[in-house]
């Protein structure tokens, strides 16, 4: 297990460096973010003065040296935009995000696997069908799309939710969180069942499917024909085995909610890191988005690791294969 | 030879047999002739259109943001309403559908060539080739595809010949990846062996023999891959990174009529919504269904 941990470790470390060179390379090909610092009416001098000042006049190997330095230290660039740490701007704003991915997230299990098992031991009855029907939906349709129909129906023609902003926040160890309040927590509703739609089709999905193949195996019938009370059977023979690979595609789906969340708060107005980059875009702050680059490459690293090694506890079948 | 192969009757060849049993789902003949609507809509929108949405001098600013049913000035009528600029919404819908479906197919068929073409010759070659393929296609697909396509459009910037690009990108390695499992899937198999101990070219085995028994998963991947491409393309035009103003795409058309969603004028952006959603349902369910048929593990 630790060499299967250090392997990885190392493998990754060498995709972050690649990834850091792609990402620079490919930012730096954009366009000349001078025409968006300097106002239309400055003198040269004044325009050579901020080219100096963000280092923009020195060759591309340099100013990729002096930014891997810089990241190593922690340090990915000060925004053109704001005149703060890129970083720091980043970090600001992902506790929203993370609440925001933490409630869909939460949401998706509460409601996805129950209803999945549901319709996995029913697939008949037509509540069941029902299920299937709207997952399909919320499976194949774009979430703006879900978004803005929710837009329309709970905020424009019904009047019952808002439609943007976080709402009154509560400072939990100087970090605002939105579900502490009622008004918050009316702001998070359509933002958090939006983010989940997807996840939570899926979920439900692989819920089902993983219960109809258990049902069907010899250890269920045989804890039927022993007399085992039913609450135990869904819960202890069939839940456990259908959620090794919903542990995995949750973990993995994590990292879907991140990137998703840059077009619920793009709809919803919620200050979060998705919608800082797609602001930072239209301005062409490249600290911002490589820094924004960076930390989700990073993320996913992680999360595939840490998905990997989650997958090889659970799953006794995997350890075996990996020590042969 | 040939000749007796042609007096089986087609509802007996594969292609026939597979036909009749799409046909049995009522729901997936519906999708299918809601497809090629669609597609038909989007091919003459320019004859279908009341007004050319995009000649500045057939607008009216007077006409502007008119709810459906309204009269213009001149007399017609907007069955789906008016933009701000006065613009007949299912003239803009019929343009934009269009765009959205171009940008899908053509991203689609060019993923479709250069990913399946990748992983057969993965597949047959196999070695460093192969390993080294399948490394990047993982990597790739470990990463949500609407966020590599968002880096993609960031560098590149916007346009349809630089969405499509992305979405290329973006989707290719779904397609080395499924071509490359059931071309050695199907390498190893009694007939390839035979027509290797006939001594067949490589081309010739490949093309004539391999490619015809690996289609059937790569057209149903094709198929979703299609409404999904449409589906990114939309969100990535709707977040403002996809295509320029100059090349509305349903998605574009939604985000545009965003602002006045908020106001109560719901058209703008509800209708190419519509057209959206059902192009793309159409077309999954059409893909499911053809999943169902030529799949021949999931059959009882």
């Amino acid at each position: 297990m630790a060499v299967f941990i250090l392997r990885r470790l190392s493998q990754s470390v060498v995709l972050v460096l690649v990834m850091s060179m792609l990402v620079f390379l490919g930012v730096f090909a954009i366009g000349d973010p001078i025409n968006t610092l300097v106002a239309p009416d400055a003198t040269e001098e004044e325009r050579q003065a901020i080219v100096v000042h963000f280092g923009l006049d020195k060759p591309l190997y340099e100013q990729y040296g002096r930014f891997l330095g810089n990241a190593l230290r922690g340090d990915l660039g000060r925004s053109f935009k704001f005149n703060e740490p890129a970083l720091a701007l980043i970090a600001q704003r992902v506790p929203a995000t993370l609440e925001l991915a933490f409630a869909s997230l939460l949401l998706t299990v509460v409601l996805g696997i129950p209803l999945g098992l549901y319709a996995g031991f029913r697939p008949n009855a037509r509540s069941s069908r029902l299920i299937m029907g709207v997952s399909a939906f919320g499976f194949s349709v774009p979430a703006f799309w879900l978004g803005l129909m929710m837009v329309m129906l709970f905020s424009v023609f019904l009047g019952w939710l808002p439609a943007s902003g976080r709402g009154t926040t509560v400072a939990i160890l100087g970090i605002p969180v939105s579900f502490l309040t009622w008004d918050g927590l009316k702001h998070m509703i359509l933002p958090v069942i939006n983010l989940a739609a997807f996840k939570l089709s899926l979920i439900i999905r692989l819920t089902r499917a993983g219960t109809q193949e258990v049902v069907m195996s010899d250890y269920v019938k045989y804890a039927k024909a022993k007399g085992l009370r039913n609450g135990r059977i869904v819960l202890v023979h069939v839940l456990k085995n259908t959620l090794i690979p919903i542990t995995t595609v949750l973990g993995l789906e994590f990292g879907r909610t991140i990137a998703f969340a840059v077009v619920t708060e793009t709809i919803f107005a919620w200050p979060g890191m998705g919608k800082l980059i797609i602001d930072s875009i239209s301005v062409l702050d490249r600290p911002v988005i490589v820094a924004y680059l960076m930390l989700i490459v990073v993320m996913f690293i992680v999360i595939n690791l840490v998905v990997d090694i989650i997958y090889s506890t659970l799953d006794p079948r995997m350890r075996l294969e990996d020590q042969r | 030879m040939s000749d007796i192969a042609l007096r089986v009757p087609f509802r007996d060849r594969p292609l026939g047999r597979s036909l009749a049993e799409y046909r049995e789902s009522p729901g997936a003949v519906a999708a299918f002739v809601v497809t090629l609507l669609v597609l038909l809509a989007a091919l003459f929108a320019s004859q279908l259109s009341p007004q050319d949405p995009y000649d500045l001098s057939k607008l009216d600013l007077m006409d502007g943001t008119l709810p459906p049913m309204s009269k213009s000035l001149a007399g017609a009528t907007y069955a789906l309403g008016t933009d701000e600029q006065g613009r007949d919404m299912l003239s803009a819908i019929l343009y934009g559908l269009r765009i959205s479906l171009t940008v899908g197919v053509v991203s689609t068929v060019i993923a479709f060539a250069l990913g399946s073409s990748l992983g057969i010759y993965a597949a047959y070659r196999g070695g460093r080739f192969d390993s080294f393929l399948m490394r990047v296609v993982d990597l790739q697909l470990s990463f949500p595809a609407l966020l590599i396509a968002l880096v993609l459009l960031v560098v590149l910037g916007q346009g349809m010949g630089k969405i499509t690009l992305a979405l290329v990108i973006v989707h290719w390695a779904y397609f080395a990846r499924a071509a490359r499992g059931s071309a050695l899937a199907e390498r190893g198999k009694e007939y390839i062996e035979a027509a290797r101990a006939l001594r067949l070219s490589d081309v010739r085995i490949v093309f004539r023999h391999l490619l015809p028994n690996v289609m059937p998963s790569l057209i149903v991947i094709a198929t979703t891959m299609v409404a999904r491409a449409i589906s990114t393309e939309a969100t990535l035009s709707f977040l403002g990174i996809g295509l320029p103003i100059t090349e509305p795409s349903l998605g574009l058309l939604i985000s545009n009529g965003f602002r006045y969603l908020l106001s109560g004028k719901y058209w703008i952006s509800f209708y190419p919504g519509i057209a959206l959603v059902i192009a793309i349902i159409a077309i999954n369910i059409m893909g499911d269904r053809l999943r169902d048929v030529l799949n021949p593990r999931l059959k009882k």
